[in-house]
């Protein structure tokens, strides 16, 4: 096969230039705009698989140009950085389906998709960063391009969504903004290296590098919906169905995740921040978030925002197993990356196809929607017992290394956290499918009795489900996420 | 006469001014020519910069202190370059923008002639030509601004006439002074005096004249109204060209001078957050759009003077070159950013910013310019204003002036909520009672505007290039 360098760029390209061609398009043009978005996304997955068997073939990709003196604009396709975009590839093919079916007779669709688009390539971005600098470009990038997609309904409810999305976000940016700039003066470099690139400074100025730490950890918060950055996104739930999948499976919250990931892993390294005291407390932190995140679950009675605040709970067992400083827990969370986003996409889909379909959404107008719906509910249903951690589910492997990974860490108090979150997870989801399933209609039946949604809506929920059942059943295969994270894991405590 | 490309950038766009004025029919042919040219001559200038350093030519043979020098080096031919680049820009929008005869009559000639006089500004070698430049400048810039004719045009336009005389005023009292110490006006014999109390006086009364002009704040007084009431492209002249040839001035004088003590930089530096943060104010208050985007302005300028201020009197060597990108920025951006504003405006037929959400017209195209221009000019990467932002905080934290950071944060977060009341306005529907059409005001006029703000974006990416270049021939430190 050919060598193509420029792959990364390429990969990088397909949704950046797809965009402006969106916005330019008439709005009726219709399916000359649904060819393009499948053609990009299809394009896109096979220039992934091709990267990706040729970095486990163990060639580096590394493409980079000055920006400024030192400073460079820096893609490069490391494992990790595959991990992430293999994830948004696939899942930006399926959302696309999914948004196509979903918006088919909105206003407004040359707009959505171009900044969909335009949010894609920005994830695609930060997965590939080589540094510090270009990773915040496209987080910067993701929060402008996914701010129309907030407030993509217009109303007065998606404008304030959009509001204080956007105050959180920028200000997250800026915060960054600060700590790159402060890990440019103290180290001279932005550059992602396994290992980190702050052992010195931690030993001559162990002070500043904890701020730093806090800094950048901070920033990445924000999206990363750590407690008590977390508010944006249970209000930012009002999006279209496809883009709250998207934010919450993908995309915003993931950037965050992935960031607190690269910052630990390859700005500090996981030695230095361990050395530094820094890990600790940001594992407790995460362990706050979980619980708070699923308490505060229980009580929502709008479906979406009770799935918006389990992914509050639910990402920051990346966080976790990040900062747990153990390689078996690591596993577990960039297992989880995956996993999540799975798992949550399914959800969200799923919400969106019985508002759409029933115009359900409310957690107790749930009765008796499984007959109603038996494909979406099942697709539901397996992603909410994955959550729970139901072996052999997907969310059972993350949790399993977690666990695994707190004892070798000597902290056993995760095994108590991670038993209290999924009985916590149980009992937001338990009565959801009890009410789907095992609850009838009543006199108040839907009207439509078997209500139409195309297949463009019913189809990816269930292929989303059918992969995270593959995920978990199938995870000692090769090229499986959790054999790659075991790649990974071996890279970032240079093993 | 000489023909080399330096003089050529002063007579093109003279005798362009002349002839327009003199054949008012041809003068919107003549006039987007004359720009162009004077491009061409800048290109080829900036040829010989690249090739040779600085480069300086003598007018009539005469030598300093007697003759007239004029002297490019890369900052000069960086800024000349951003004006003739913009100034064509602006140009091709006026083709549109200027429906009204007697506007198209004046304008042509009153920008000529103010393009005469800022690459005057840029080429000068002594400050009394600085002078005569600035004066020509002055008296095109209050005619570009009472064009639009509307009471608060004049009323305006007065204002900042009134301003700019007694900023000039001030400028030539103090090359007065200067004369009288050290008996030479050219930078050469700047640099040779003996530092002295009298000398610092006069160049004090100088500067407090190039910031009336440049309207830093407190002294920003007569700015909005005076961009705000102008037609657009006249407004885009303005607000991204006029004011920073006072700037550029401040940032040549600032090495000229004896070197400025620690207490000056702090004081500018602090004009400089005040700046940011009153003209932030101002703008969340802003009713109209245009009188926005001119708050903005007042923003930018004191950013400007914080990224000179940055890391005090030892920093500036550097620091010049933070503020010289911030300069470039802004001006590219501003002037996309009152081009569309100035369409948005015409699609919709009014500017104020509480209505603009119950318009059933969008000029989407303009609307995307604004929101790019925003981008810019709020810093977010990878524009040039990012560049720019980053440079600024970059020196400050490594220097330790923690407080400018601060100030330049706090700008940042007050500059994106002013800009969000915009940039939210244009995606709301719910307030509409027509039905929405698709892709309305699309229209030749929105390429000039396009075109600036998608330089302001894309020429982050190139900010390496930019800055080595306009370290050729040391613009500050060496022999002028």
């Amino acid at each position: 096969m050919i060598d193509a360098p420029l792959l990364p760029l390429f990969i990088l390209l397909t949704s950046l230039l797809a965009a402006p061609v969106l916005f330019a398009l008439p709005e009726r043009a219709a399916s000359l705009r649904t060819g393009i978005n499948l053609g990009m996304a299809m394009l896109k997955v096979g220039l992934v698989a091709w990267l990706s068997l040729k970095v486990s073939e163990g060639v580096v990709y590394d493409l980079r140009f000055a920006m400024l003196p030192g400073l460079e604009f820096k893609l490069q396709a490391d494992p990790l950085a595959i991990l992430f975009v293999a994830l948004s590839a696939v899942l930006w093919l399926i959302t696309t389906v999914y948004s196509v079916g979903y918006l088919e007779r909105g206003p407004h669709r040359a707009r959505f998709f171009g900044f969909f688009t335009l949010c894609v390539a920005a994830t695609v971005g930060i997965a590939m960063a080589g540094n510090l600098f270009t990773f915040l470009i496209f987080y910067e990038l993701l929060t402008l391009a996914t701010y129309p997609l907030v407030i993509h309904r217009g109303t007065a409810e998606a404008l304030r969504a959009g509001r204080i999305y956007l105050i959180y976000t920028l200000a997250g940016g800026l915060v960054l903004l600060l700590g790159t700039l402060g890990l440019w003066v103290l180290a001279g470099t932005t550059d992602f290296v396994p290992g980190g690139v702050l052992d010195e400074v931690a030993e001559s100025r162990p002070l500043a590098a904890m701020l730093l730490f806090a800094v950048l950890v901070g920033a990445l918060g924000v999206k990363a919906t750590l407690v008590p950055f977390h508010a944006w996104l249970p209000i930012a739930m009002v999006a279209p169905a496809p883009v709250s999948a998207l934010l919450h499976a993908v995309a915003v919250v993931k950037a965050g995740a992935f960031g607190i990931m690269r910052v630990v892993y390859e700005v500090f390294g996981i030695e230095t921040a361990q050395a530094l005291g820094m890990t600790m407390p940001l594992a407790v932190l995460a362990g706050v978030t979980i619980i708070y995140g699923s308490i505060r679950a229980i009580t929502q009675d709008d479906i979406k925002k009770r799935l918006a605040f389990s992914t509050v709970s639910q990402v920051s067992y990346i966080t976790l197993g990040v900062a747990l400083a153990s390689p078996i827990a690591a596993v577990g969370a960039l297992a989880h990356l995956i996993h999540q986003g799975l798992m949550k996409i399914t959800m969200f889909m799923a919400a969106g196809n019985l508002a759409e379909g029933l115009g359900v959404k409310k957690v107790s107008r749930m009765d008796g929607v499984g007959r109603a719906m038996p494909g979406t509910m099942l697709a539901f249903s397996l992603a909410a017992l994955a959550m729970i951690g139901l072996p052999p589910l997907a969310g059972f492997v993350s949790k399993w290394y977690l666990a695994q990974g707190g004892l070798d860490a000597g902290a056993g108090w995760v095994i108590a956290l991670l038993l209290g979150s999924s009985l916590l997870n149980a009992i937001y989801f338990l009565p959801m499918l009890h009410r789907a399933w095992f609850r009838d209609a009543g006199a108040a039946a839907f009207a439509p009795a078997r209500p139409r949604i195309g297949w463009m809506l019913a189809a990816p929920p269930v292929t989303t489900a059918v992969l995270v059942l593959v995920a978990g059943g199938f995870a000692n295969a090769p090229f499986s996420p959790l054999e790659w994270t075991r790649f990974i894991v071996a890279i970032e405590y240079r093993e | 006469m000489q023909t080399d490309p330096m003089t050529l950038t002063l007579f093109v766009p003279l005798f362009g001014a002349i002839a327009a004025f003199v054949l008012p029919r041809a003068a919107s042919v003549i006039g987007p020519f004359s720009v162009l040219a004077t491009g061409a001559a800048v290109a080829l200038l900036a040829r010989e910069v690249l090739a040779a350093g600085a480069v300086t030519v003598s007018l009539g043979g005469w030598a300093p202190p007697l003759g007239i020098a004029l002297r490019a080096d890369g900052l000069s031919v960086a800024m000349l370059a951003m004006t003739a680049a913009v100034g064509l820009l602006v140009s091709l929008g006026a083709l549109d923008a200027l429906r009204d005869a007697r506007q198209r009559q004046y304008f042509w000639p009153l920008w000529l002639l103010l393009l005469t006089g800022m690459n005057g500004v840029y080429l000068g070698t002594d400050i009394f030509n600085l002078y005569v430049m600035i004066e020509v400048i002055a008296l095109a810039a209050v005619g570009l601004t009472v064009l639009s004719g509307t009471t608060a045009a004049l009323r305006a336009g007065l204002e900042y006439m009134y301003a700019s005389i007694l900023g000039a005023l001030l400028f030539l009292t103090g090359v007065g002074f200067v004369y009288l110490q050290i008996g030479r006006l050219d930078f050469a014999g700047l640099i040779a005096a003996e530092p002295s109390g009298a000398l610092s006086a006069a160049l004090a009364l100088m500067l407090v004249g190039l910031l009336l002009k440049t309207a830093l704040f407190p002294l920003h007084f007569w700015l909005p109204a005076a961009h705000a009431n102008a037609t657009a492209p006249a407004s885009a002249l303005l607000s991204g060209l006029v004011v920073k040839a006072a700037l550029y001035i401040f940032l040549r004088l600032a090495t000229y001078m004896p070197p400025p003590d620690e207490m000056l930089v702090t004081l500018i530096g602090t004009l400089g957050a005040g700046a940011v943060i009153w003209g932030g104010i101002q703008a969340l208050r802003a009713e109209r759009l245009k009188m926005l985007v001119a708050w903005s302005t007042v923003v930018q300028i004191g950013l400007i003077f914080i990224a000179f201020a940055r890391a005090g009197q030892i920093g500036l060597a550097e620091s010049w070159k933070a503020a010289a990108v911030l300069i470039l920025a802004h001006g590219i951006a501003k002037a996309a950013m009152f081009l569309a504003a100035g369409r948005i405006k015409d699609e919709v037929g009014h500017d104020v910013i509480r209505d603009l959400d119950r318009s059933a017209i969008r000029p989407t195209l303009a609307q995307f310019t604004f929101a790019l221009a925003a981008i810019s000019l709020i810093g977010l990467p990878p524009s040039l204003g990012f560049i720019g932002k980053w440079s600024l905080m970059e020196g400050a934290l490594a220097a330790g002036y923690w407080h400018w950071v601060a100030v330049t944060m706090v700008g940042t977060l007050m500059s994106v909520a002013y800009f969000s009341r915009v940039l939210a306005a244009f995606l709301r529907f719910d307030r509409v009672r027509a039905p929405v059409g698709e892709h309305q005001g699309w229209a030749l006029a929105d390429a000039a505007p396009l075109t600036l703000a998608l330089s302001a974006i894309t020429l982050g990416l190139m900010a390496a290039p930019i800055l080595s270049f306009i370290e050729l021939g040391y613009p500050f430190g060496a022999t002028p």
